[in-house]
C-alpha cells in the first residue's frame, strides 16, 4: 500500500507506528471504546440471534457499526483517491447513490411500481447501475480534470441536479421490490451471520487493495497529486489519472447505492443517502489525509469511515437527538481541521522541540 | 474604440431604462422614467406593455415541498397539477422545496411576478409574516395548504389543513383502546419543527403523561426510512422491551420494520410489537390488510378541489367565512381494513 511513503524520516526517535497517519483514526477509534467501556461494557455485547426467517444472525452495537458504518467506508475508498488526485472532493456522491439506486430499481422493475416477478437478473440490474455511475463519475472527472473546474463546484452540479434526475429515471415513482433475495444485499445472506453490507465492504476493500498494490495506480495518483507538471514532465497524464480516480468513485458509488435500496427494497429520492458525502469526506479527513491533495493512506481512511458510524451509534445509544449528530461531527472537523492547519502544527514541534531541549540541558547540567 | 464604448454605454443605459419603466408601471403606475430623453429610444414602451397582457387566467404560484419528498407529497403535486390548468383557466407556476429559506424566496420572485394568488405548503411554520405582509401590500391572495404557519391570520385569504394533532389524536386514541398490559413505545418523529412532527407528537407526548405510559426512546429520523431502521435498530441492541412503534409517517414505519425483522421481533396484529404509521401509502394499507401493520392515520392529500372552490368564491367576490378548513381525515385498522379502502384512500 502506498501508506509505506508515508513513514517518517529515520531520524525520528518514535517508533515509526506512532507518528503514522493511521494513529488519528486508532486514536479517535480508542477514545471512543473507553468512553463507552466505562459508560456501559454491555455496548460490546455480541449475542447470535435470529431473523424472522429464522437465520442465524449476530446482533449488538459492533456488528450494527461495521453493518451501518461499510456504505461510508466504501464511498471513501473513492473519495481518498479522488481528494489525492484532484485536491478537492466530490459532493456529488450521496445525489449520484440515489441516481444508481433509481437506475437499479428501474431496470429490476421496469415501468411497474410494484411488480410481481423481476424484470431482469439483479446483477444485470447492478451492472447497469455500475455504468451509468461511472458515466455520471466520468462527467465529474472530465469537469475537474480537462476543464479545471475545482472539485467541489464542479460536482456541484449533480449535487443540485442528481436527485432530480434520479426521480426523472423511475417517473417520480416509489418502485417496491417484492424479490426476497433483493433484501439480502442490505441485511443477512440466509446462513451467514456476518451483515452483508460488511462482506462487500470487506470485498472492495480487497479488490481496491491488490489495485493497488500491484499496479502503480498509488503512486501515480499521489505524483499527480503532489505536482501536476512535474508528473507530466515524468510522462504521467495528469488528466487521465484524475478522471480515472472519479471513474472509480463511480463504481463505489454503485455499491453504494445497491446496499442502500436494498435495505427497504425501495428509494425514496429526496432521502436516500442523505448527507453521505460529507460522512466520506469527514472520513477521508479522519484518516489524517490531506485534503489538499498527494499522499494517502487508504487504510486510514477506512477506519475513519467505521470511526465515524461508532461515533454516531454512541450518540444513538445514550439517546442523544438524532438531529444532534452532525454539531458532534461538526466538533470532530473543527478539532481535526485546527490540528492539521501548518500553524498549529509549527507551534506544536516547536514546543515539543523546546521541551526536548530543556529536558537535554537538563540532563547535562 | 471610443464609438463601441459609447454604444454599449448607450446600449446599458437603455436596458436600464426600460428595466425602471416595467417596474414603474407595474406598480404605482408611475408616468414614463425620467431618463428616456437621453436616450432618445423608446424600448421602455414595448416592456412596459407585457404585464398587462397575461390575459384571462389566473395567475397562480404554488410553493410545495419537494414532490419526491413522500408518496403523500407525490400525489398532492399530481393533483394540484391536475387541478390547475390552462384548461381550467389557471397559469401556474411552481417551486419546489423542504428547506423555509429557499421557500421564502421563491415566494419573494412569485410576489415579483405579479402573481394573482400564491399557495403555499411551508416547510417551517416560522418565518413566513414578512413575505406574507409583502405580499398582501402587492395585492397578492395567499392561500395556505397542507402546512399551517405561525402568522397573523389577516396575512392568508385561507388555509386548507389536515389537522394533524386530530390525526395523532385519533391515532392514540386507537392505541389506547387496544388495552395493552403496558405501553412501551418507540416515537419515531418527522423533521423537527413541521406541523406534522408537532401535532402527531402532541397527542402522543399528552396522552402518554396521563396514562403514564412509558417513552422508551424518542428520536426524530427526519422522515427517513433509513434513519428509522437505525434508531430502533440502537433500541434493539441496547436490549430495552418496547412494544408500540409510533412511527409518524410510512417510510419510517417501514424502516422500523426492517430492523425488527432482522432481530427477529415479531409484529402485527397478535403479536409482540404493534406498528403505527401515517398517510396511507398505498404499499402501507397492503402491509395492513396482510396483518404486518396495525394502524395507518390518514393524511389526506387532496387539496386541490378545496383550494379551487376557494379561488371561484374569491374571484365571484364572495368572502370566505372560515379561514380555516379542515379536511377529512380517517384512521386504518389492520383489524377491519378492507380491499376497498386500501384502493380508495392509498396514494
Amino acid at each position: 500500500m502506498p501508506s509505506n511513503a508515508l513513514k517518517p524520516p529515520k531520524n525520528s526517535k518514535m517508533p515509526g507506528i506512532f507518528r503514522h497517519q493511521i494513529m488519528i483514526p486508532i486514536a479517535a477509534l480508542v477514545l471512543l471504546a473507553l468512553f463507552n467501556l466505562i459508560a456501559d461494557p454491555s455496548f460490546f455485547k455480541i449475542t447470535m440471534g435470529q431473523t424472522s426467517n429464522g437465520d442465524p444472525v449476530l446482533t449488538g452495537q459492533l456488528i450494527t457499526i461495521i453493518d451501518y458504518g461499510s456504505e461510508v467506508a466504501i464511498l471513501a475508498l473513492g473519495m481518498t483517491l479522488v481528494t489525492a488526485s484532484s485536491g478537492g472532493q466530490d459532493i456529488s456522491v450521496g445525489a449520484a447513490c440515489a441516481i444508481a439506486g433509481s437506475v437499479l430499481l428501474r431496470v429490476l422493475c421496469g415501468t411497474e411500481t410494484s411488480p410481481e416477478k423481476l424484470h431482469a437478473p439483479i446483477i444485470v440490474g447492478f451492472l447497469v447501475s455500475m455504468l451509468v455511475a461511472m458515466i455520471f463519475g466520468a462527467f465529474n472527472g472530465a469537469l475537474v480534470a480537462f476543464f479545471k473546474i475545482q472539485p467541489m463546484v464542479a460536482t456541484l452540479i449533480l449535487f443540485t441536479a442528481g436527485r432530480s434526475i434520479a426521480a426523472w429515471v423511475n417517473h417520480n415513482q416509489l418502485p417496491n421490490v417484492n424479490e426476497p433475495s433483493f433484501g439480502y444485499f442490505g441485511s443477512y445472506i440466509p446462513g451467514i451471520p456476518i451483515p452483508t453490507p460488511f462482506c462487500i465492504a470487506l470485498l472492495c476493500f480487497l479488490v481496491t487493495f491488490l489495485i493497488l498494490k500491484f499496479t502503480t495506480l498509488g503512486l501515480y495518483v499521489q505524483s499527480v497529486g503532489i505536482n501536476e507538471k512535474t508528473s507530466r514532465l515524468n510522462g504521467l497524464n495528469p488528466e487521465m489519472i484524475k478522471l480515472m480516480t472519479y471513474v472509480f468513485l463511480g463504481i463505489c458509488v454503485a455499491v453504494t447505492g445497491f446496499i442502500k435500496v436494498s435495505r427497504l427494497s425501495t428509494i425514496n429520492y429526496s432521502v436516500v443517502a442523505k448527507d453521505i458525502e460529507m460522512d466520506a469526506i469527514l472520513a477521508v479527513a479522519l484518516g489524517g489525509n490531506a485534503l489538499s491533495g498527494g499522499k494517502f493512506s487508504m487504510s486510514s481512511s477506512i477506519l475513519g469511515a467505521y470511526v465515524i458510524q461508532f461515533l454516531t451509534t454512541t450518540l444513538y445509544k445514550f439517546d442523544v437527538k438524532s438531529d444532534a449528530l452532525p454539531a458532534y461531527k461538526a466538533v470532530v472537523v473543527i478539532i481535526l481541521v485546527i490540528m492539521s492547519a501548518p500553524a498549529v502544527r509549527e507551534k506544536l514541534s516547536q514546543l515539543g522541540k523546546k521541551l526536548r531541549a530543556e529536558k537535554h540541558t537538563a540532563e547535562s547540567a | 474604440m471610443k464609438v463601441k464604448k459609447m454604444l454599449a454605454f448607450a446600449a446599458s443605459l437603455a436596458v436600464c431604462t426600460a428595466m425602471f419603466a416595467g417596474c414603474g408601471s407595474s406598480g404605482s403606475g408611475d408616468t414614463t422614467a425620467p431618463k428616456s430623453e437621453d436616450t432618445g429610444n423608446t424600448a421602455d414602451a414595448g416592456e412596459a406593455k407585457t404585464d398587462a397582457g397575461s390575459g384571462d387566467l389566473i395567475k397562480v404560484g404554488i410553493i410545495n415541498n419537494d414532490p419526491n419528498e413522500s408518496g403523500y407529497r407525490t400525489a398532492n403535486d399530481k393533483d394540484l397539477k391536475a387541478t390547475f390548468t390552462k384548461e381550467n383557466g389557471f397559469d401556474a407556476s411552481f417551486a419546489y422545496s423542504l428547506k423555509n429559506d429557499e421557500q421564502i424566496s421563491h415566494a419573494q420572485k412569485f410576489i415579483q411576478d405579479d402573481v394573482d394568488y400564491l399557495l403555499l405548503s411551508a416547510a417551517d411554520t416560522a418565518g413566513w409574516d414578512s413575505v406574507l405582509k409583502d405580499a398582501q401590500d402587492a395585492g397578492v391572495k395567499v392561500i395556505l395548504f397542507d402546512r399551517t404557519i405561525d402568522a397573523d391570520p389577516s396575512l392568508y385569504e385561507a388555509s386548507i389543513v389536515s389537522d394533524m394533532a386530530k390525526e395523532g389524536q385519533t391515532a392514540v386514541d386507537w392505541l389506547k383502546s387496544q388495552n395493552l398490559d403496558k405501553y412501551e413505545v418507540i416515537h419515531i418523529q418527522g423533521v423537527m419543527g413541521s406541523a406534522a412532527q408537532k401535532g402527531r407528537s402532541g397527542a402522543l407526548t399528552d396522552t402518554a403523561n396521563a396514562e403514564g405510559w412509558t417513552i422508551v426512546t424518542e428520536q426524530t429520523a427526519e422522515w427517513n426510512a433509513e434513519k428509522a431502521q437505525q434508531i430502533v435498530q440502537s433500541v434493539i441492541d441496547s436490549g430495552k422491551s418496547f412494544n408500540v412503534i409510533y412511527a409518524e409517517n410510512d417510510d419510517m414505519a417501514k424502516g422500523a420494520v426492517a430492523a425488527l425483522d432482522k432481530a427477529n421481533i415479531s409484529h402485527g396484529v397478535g403479536k409482540d410489537v404493534i406498528v403505527m404509521g401515517f398517510d396511507c401509502n398505498k404499499w402501507a394499507l397492503e402491509e395492513l390488510k396482510a396483518q404486518n401493520w396495525n394502524y395507518d392515520g390518514q393524511c389526506n392529500p387532496f387539496q386541490s378541489s378545496y383550494i379551487k372552490d376557494i379561488i371561484d368564491k374569491l374571484e365571484n367576490g364572495e368572502t370566505i367565512s372560515e379561514k380555516t378548513i379542515v379536511m377529512d381525515e380517517k384512521g386504518f385498522d389492520a383489524a377491519t381494513i378492507t380491499q376497498e379502502d386500501v384502493d380508495n384512500y392509498g396514494i
